[in-house]
């Protein structure tokens, strides 16, 4: 189902943790970003100080979706996989599993080759941990268990949202 | 669609402002991020061309507060409105959680405003939503222009289903915070009643 809510837990949020702060010494990455497609920031490991991760991840979404429209016009699903080179630091994006964009910062401490290929394996391990996040979601919205914090919200709650 | 993420107790909701060229949708960003509290906001992204007109969108993250507990977090963008940039428009409106519908109160944008938001209807249609099933409000800007079209005839053209509406006037923020607080407060309602 395409429009499940994305619900992340504790548990699986250090699952993802884990793979890219792995992913981060295994590439030599400088940092790592875990986006959502709808451009909302998942999870960052290591050096990210500085970065305004909010509008990268924005961002990062934003040229998805238009390099994703693009393909489309050319008769592609997709283009998964997208590299910027920059005078220092380069950008490494992929689209795992349709849904989620890996980004890899990296600098001449690695190689877009190493880069690559340890990509290719922390994909595959983040696709499985999302696979699962998703059929947790399906489970409970068809059975009518999902927990949600706004379930049991009052109006009195919004409302002093907007009391300044 | 909203995140929930419980590991950070946060939740992010997507708002679009949308509607016809020029009438106002980004100038309804650049208001609310002078006034909002340096704390509660990020960076104002804007994709514009040259002349200032929005190329792809205009992005602004706001912080409203807690909600037992959870971190609310509200996505503004704005889509572009000039006609040909329909497949961006597309785009933006992925995932969206609530729509604010940005009418040009002038006489002479009445058309523009009609086809905008026929536009808006197909165009969530073709990601599987209705306009009538998600959080939705309009406001009627540029009412401070004295070739502005009477209220009631921009009611009756445009708020067919019965909406939330405001005026407003987006250069000096007249009904800005009044037309995102009404559209914040629906989207809550909705993840509320969704959740239940
Ligand atoms: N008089 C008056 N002018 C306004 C008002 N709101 C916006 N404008 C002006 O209208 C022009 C267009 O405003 P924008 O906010 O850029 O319009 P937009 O909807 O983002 O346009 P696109 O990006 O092309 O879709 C600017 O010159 C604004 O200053 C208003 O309430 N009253
Ligand atoms: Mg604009």
């Amino acid at each position: 189902m395409m429009n499940t809510q994305l619900v992340m837990y504790e548990e699986d949020f250090k699952k993802i943790l884990a793979v890219i702060q792995r992913l981060v010494r295994d590439a030599n990455a400088k940092g790592i970003f875990v986006v959502d497609k709808n451009g909302q920031l998942i999870a960052e490991a290591g050096e990210v100080r500085g970065i305004d991760t909010t509008s990268l991840a924005s961002l990062t979404a934003g040229s998805i979706a238009a390099t994703g429209g693009l393909a489309k016009i050319i008769g592609e699903e997709d283009f998964p996989v997208h590299f910027h080179q920059g005078t220092r630091d380069n950008l490494h994006i992929t689209l795992v599993g349709g849904r989620i964009i890996l980004v890899v910062v990296f600098d001449d401490r690695s190689s877009l080759g190493l880069v690559r290929l340890r990509v290719k394996k922390a994909g595959a391990e983040m696709g499985k941990i999302f696979e699962e996040i998703q059929k947790k979601a399906e489970r409970e919205a068809a059975t009518g268990t999902a927990k949600s914090p706004f379930a049991e919200i009052t109006d009195d709650d919004i409302d002093n949202l907007f009391s300044e | 669609m909203s995140f929930i993420n419980y590991s950070s107790r946060e939740i992010n909701c997507k708002i679009v402002y949308y509607g016809p060229g020029l009438c106002g949708k980004t100038t309804n960003l650049q208001f609310i991020y002078t006034k909002t509290n340096p704390d509660l906001k990020g960076k104002m992204i804007s994709l514009a061309t040259e002349t200032e007109r929005t190329l792809f969108f205009d992005f602004l993250p706001l912080a409203l507060g807690q909600i037992r507990g959870f971190k609310t977090r509200f996505h503004l963008y704005t889509v572009p409105g000039q006609v040909f940039y329909d497949a961006s428009r597309k785009l933006i409106l992925k995932g969206v959680d609530g729509v604010v519908f940005v009418a040009d109160s002038q006489i002479e944008r009445m058309e523009a405003n009609l086809e905008s938001i026929d536009n808006l209807k197909v165009n969530l249609r073709e990601q599987g939503y209705e306009l009538d099933k998600i959080p939705f409000v309009i406001q009627y800007n540029k009412r401070d222009l004295p070739n502005a079209a009477p209220l009631d005839e921009l009611r009756r053209q445009l708020n067919t289903m019965g909406v939330q509406d405001f005026e407003a006037s987006a250069t000096t923020g007249e009904g800005v915070f009044e037309t995102l607080k009404a559209v914040a407060k629906t989207v809550l309602s909705d993840l509320k009643r969704l959740s239940r």
